[in-house]
């Protein structure tokens, strides 16, 4: 390859080529006052991932700057890789959800297997040894073609990836909707360690420092990925496959063990994955964070394949790979670990201090352009918007038609697609490795995972309703908010903080825009209320196929902490004569409901309203008691109702439940879906002082009955047995995965 | 007792098998680099789970090759007692410690899990803490369990009480499956010749203590630090 030859290949910049790189005419202009002159070809690469959705927040920016982002607890909030916050004793917790949505949908195995690797690298280069991973996955109806196809390749990409790399996979959520059709969402969340004192930034300094890769060699994968994730789906999305990066978890193994044997020496200024935009993204924002220039010299690049070009390398997002800023002398040292590692090591460039980019290759110049205009030029667009009307409550006469048997009704709701178990998916996760696992979610209202080599004990819960989010999305936005920091207290650990994930639509539509101003909203006002920050996140729009978009989701994932891993409690019940209790008000709210879904076929009404100071006294009081050491089983109150969180419970342990609270009890409270509710169960010979402790914070507490022999039962005798239940909650996803195509 | 744990590129769950010796041994482990030519002097080597090598062209194939595994080899010539678990499992079948191979899965997919298997043998260090036909619970996580061998060697192994565990359902559990990858006659672990060598798909080093749900791996480190020290 030649300077020539690279030539050869470069086609000329003007307006089209630029809004064939996803730039519009507006921004093409400005990059030409920015320069003074036309780009290069590169450049023009490079200008356009950078300005892309995906990597400038260019629609998204100016509302998320509205969110609560600090706290006592938060040491390094959004801006950097991953957000982390202080968890006592000189060690931090330091965690990110990010979603690998579009990539997922083109290449199901390879875009969710290198969704984990991206997540786990913005982790582990902050100096954090990753100890668990989550995911939340949406799919479209089961009835769809894709569906399975979908569920399968996803599934197994995880699976690949996390076991391989030996972090646990501790849990998850996984929902069904016809609006994810044509646009899944695969959102992956890493949580690691780090000592408070040994955290690495991105930000470079020092004029001269010898710039580093390590890691994987560059590829032709991944060309222009952050413009693919920033564009709507067609129906000829599926031949942009080649934009879809391949993984290779085994190469990240090496790589994590490397980079935190090299953060053990002194020898690191900053360090930066190649995660989306790649070496771009990557060598401008270490630069620009530090103010100052950066040469690079790309002969020495260590390459897979041959004859690439200056603009391949730029945008290529190859996986597994690091760039580091290096004190100055300190190159043999790095590159002796990474021997070790049989990883690549490069010096390719330097920190300079004329604050612009510039990349040399073939003995010429292809890019040298003012960083820092370039990065604060990035468009930030404050889009119109449309508040999303509100939806009125569901009236009685939506019910009236009801009059099923209660365990039937039970048994089809066990078995439907959102609530039946998803043993199929979480059974080809390693979630043990690292013996450090007291729960994987499913047990537990979150994830219970020790500090290895400690007592104390990380929590861990992804949470958002979708279908609430659609119908309003404040409201929405809050109740994902809150579900997650109930799920945390319901362990017994204390919220810290959130790291938010927001996938919606085209936001250039008035309509979708709104759906983001809201959810945004509603997170905001949660997370002040419950004092938990938002340090980390992550936002992927344009999540829409031939026009038709998804329901909004802004995933949430909490963190919080809790002193010793053995005090947490799980949902299982675990024996009989324990008495069951209501924590919070049942109103019976029964719009968006599983139960309207499942049973009435009704998709209507207003999601259950979320009182913010209700919610906090509830999960004090709940978390209190867990640390007494007074609650056996805990569970919060979400999709189905009360009853269906008895069912879980009982279906958890075993052992089943005599419920007295129900007698001639409507739907609405059965099903209903109130917010800021919990069921536990507690000895009998403490229920009374429970009882007292409730009244005295003013908690509304009710006794629903007993845990008692292996069905659901009341005063009419049986409801239906746990093994029925069980059957139907089982079968589903197996059968489901086993129908031919 | 003294103990060594071999770490190859991609092993993962070295730390689980030092966290078992150390808690039951009250001794940290020696952790030896694949490259590294020499062992310590110990009383017992492990060869931990993980992906060495990725997994790539099979599982345990390229570690089975590496400079380290021929001084394992010698070491069990001589009666140092080696465990093989999961990944390490493969690598010394690989590596001719013990007959037979381990195969993808039946189901095709990874599968993680707690699983009950029944202790097929006592007259070794590494199961004397058990009674014979006693039902444990250790967890697996492997996409390639499936050990195969040959109806005559399955015939021999069980025939000099080579096997040392055995895949089973348990009706009285609430999860009651068996034999989860499709390996032959159910087999989980299996002995070499002397008893010395010991090779299986799940991991006791991942149950030992309250925290994972039951303590059904400990008895095999006590009765392994009993008669090695």
């Amino acid at each position: 390859m030649s300077a020539e030859a690279t030539k050869a290949q470069e086609r000329p910049v003007t307006v089209e080529l630029a809004k064939e790189f996803g730039l519009s005419a507006e921004e093409y202009r400005n990059a030409l006052d920015i320069l003074g002159r036309t780009p290069t070809f590169t450049e023009l690469g490079i200008i356009s991932v950078m300005w892309s959705e995906h990597c400038s927040y260019k629609s998204s920016k100016v509302w998320l700057k509205t969110l609560p982002t600090t706290g006592p607890q938060v040491i390094c909030g959004p801006g950097e890789n991953a957000g982390v916050v202080d968890i006592g004793d000189g060690d931090a917790v330091i965690f990110k959800m990010e979603s690998h949505n579009h990539p997922s949908y083109i290449e199901p195995f390879q875009g969710a297997a290198t969704g984990v690797g991206g997540i786990l690298r913005d982790v582990f280069t902050m100096g954090a040894r990753p100890i668990a991973n989550m995911n939340a996955l949406r799919f479209g109806s089961p009835d769809h073609s894709k569906t399975r196809h979908l569920v399968s390749g996803v599934v197994a990409g995880i699976a690949h990836y996390g076991n391989c790399v030996g972090v646990p996979t501790v849990g998850g959520e996984t929902n069904f909707h016809p609006a994810f059709n044509g646009n899944i969402l695969v959102n992956a969340m890493t949580v690691g360690v780090a000592k408070t004192d040994k955290i690495f930034y991105s930000a470079a300094a020092g004029i001269g420092n010898p710039v580093v890769y390590v890691g994987s060699k560059t590829g032709r994968d991944g060309i222009h990925g952050a413009t693919m994730a920033s564009a709507e789906f067609t129906e000829d999305s599926e031949e942009k496959r080649p934009t879809v990066q391949v993984g290779d978890p085994f190469t990240e193994k090496l790589l994590i063990e490397a980079c935190l044997e090299l953060m053990e020496t002194d020898a690191i200024v900053a360090i930066q994955d190649m995660g989306a935009a790649g070496l771009t993204s990557s060598s401008v924002e270490m630069a620009g964070k530090g103010g100052l220039g950066i040469e690079l010299t790309l002969d020495t690049l260590p390459m897979r394949e041959q004859a690439m070009t200056p603009y391949e390398i730029m945008l290529s997002e190859s996986q597994e790979r690091m760039l580091i800023i290096l004190k100055p002398g300190r190159e043999e040292v790095a590159k002796a670990i990474f021997d070790k590692w049989e990883l690549d090591f490069a010096v390719i460039g330097h920190l300079t201090d004329t604050g612009n980019l510039v990349i040399k290759m073939y003995g010429e110049t292809w890019c040298d352009m003012p960083i820092a205009p370039v990065s604060n030029a990035a468009p930030e667009y404050s889009r119109p918007w449309e508040p999303t009307p509100k939806a009125s409550d569901v009236d009685d006469s939506a019910l009236a038609g009801y009059s099923a048997d209660l365990g039937d009704t039970l048994t089809k709701l066990f078995g439907c697609p959102d609530l039946a178990s998803k043993r199929w998916i979480w059974e080809q996760y390693d979630s043990l490795v690292g013996g450090d696992t007291r729960f994987m979610s499913g047990q537990a209202d979150a994830a219970v995972v020790r500090v290895p080599g400690q007592t104390k004990a990380v929590a861990i819960t992804t949470d958002c309703t979708p279908r609430y989010c659609l119908a309003d999305p404040v409201e929405g936005g809050k109740q994902a908010v809150a579900e997650a920091w109930r799920n945390l207290s319901a362990v017994g650990a204390l919220p810290l903080a959130i790291t938010d994930n927001m996938n919606f639509g085209n936001p250039e539509k008035p309509r979708i825009m709104g759906q983001f101003v809201g959810a945004v909203q509603g997170i905001g006002e949660a997370c002040k209320a419950l004092d938990f920050p938002v340090v980390s996140g992550n936002v992927s729009l344009y999540n829409e196929t031939n026009g038709e978009a998804i329901l909004p989701t802004p995933a949430i994932g909490g963190v919080g902490i809790m002193p010793d891993a053995m005090i947490a409690v799980g949902i299982a019940f675990r024996g009989e004569g324990d008495v069951i209790l209501a924590v919070g008000d049942t109103k019976g709210h029964i719009g968006q409901s599983i139960f309207l879904r499942e049973i009435l076929g009704r998709e209507e009404g207003a999601p259950p309203p979320v009182d913010l100071a209700v919610e906090r006294r509830n999960g004090d009081f709940v978390r209190g008691l867990i640390r007494e050491g007074l609650v056996v089983s805990s569970h919060d109150v979400a999709d189905g109702g009360l009853i269906v969180t008895i069912a879980e419970m009982a279906l958890a342990g075993g052992v089943g439940a005599y419920l007295t609270a129900f007698d001639g009890a409507s739907p609405r409270v059965l099903f209903g879906e109130d917010q800021g509710r919990y069921v536990l169960a507690v000895h009998a010979d403490v229920a009374a002082s429970v009882q007292e402790k409730a009244k005295a914070a003013g908690v509304p507490v009710t006794v629903l009955g007993e845990t008692r022999g292996t069905a659901l039962s009341g005063r009419g005798g049986d409801i239906v047995s746990l093994k029925r239940l069980r059957d139907a909650n089982e079968s589903w996803l197996p059968t489901y995965m086993a129908a031919e195509l | 007792m003294k103990a060594a744990i071999v770490v190859f590129p991609g092993s993962n769950r070295e730390r689980d098998a030092v966290a078992a010796l150390e808690a039951v041994s009250g001794t940290k482990p020696h952790l030896v680099w694949h490259r590294d030519t020499e062992l310590p002097k110990v009383d017992l080597i492990v060869v931990p789970g993980g992906f060495s090598y990725g997994d790539y062209l099979r599982s345990g194939a390229m570690a089975a090759h590496s400079p380290i595994m021929r001084e394992v080899k010698a070491r069990a010539d001589q009666g140092v007692r080696v465990l093989g678990i999961c990944n390490g499992f493969q690598i010394i079948t690989e590596a001719g410690l013990l007959p037979g191979a381990l195969m993808r899965n039946g189901g095709l997919k990874f599968i993680c899990r707690v699983q009950h298997l029944r202790v097929e043998n006592t007259d070794s260090p590494f199961t004397a803490k058990y009674a014979k036909g006693q039902v444990v619970r250790y967890p697996i996580a492997h996409g390639d369990g499936n050990y195969w061998t040959d109806a005559e060697t399955v015939k021999r192994l069980d025939g000099e009480g080579q096997v040392a565990f055995r895949y089973i359902a348990d009706e009285t559990r609430a999860d009651p499956r068996g034999n989860p990858n499709g390996s032959v006659t159910d087999i989980a672990g299996i002995f070499n010749a002397k008893r010395t060598v010991l090779g299986l798909m799940p991991h006791p080093e991942d149950a030992v203590e309250a925290l994972h749900g039951n303590t059904d791996g400990k008895p095999m480190f006590e009765g392994l630090v009993e008669a090695l020290s």
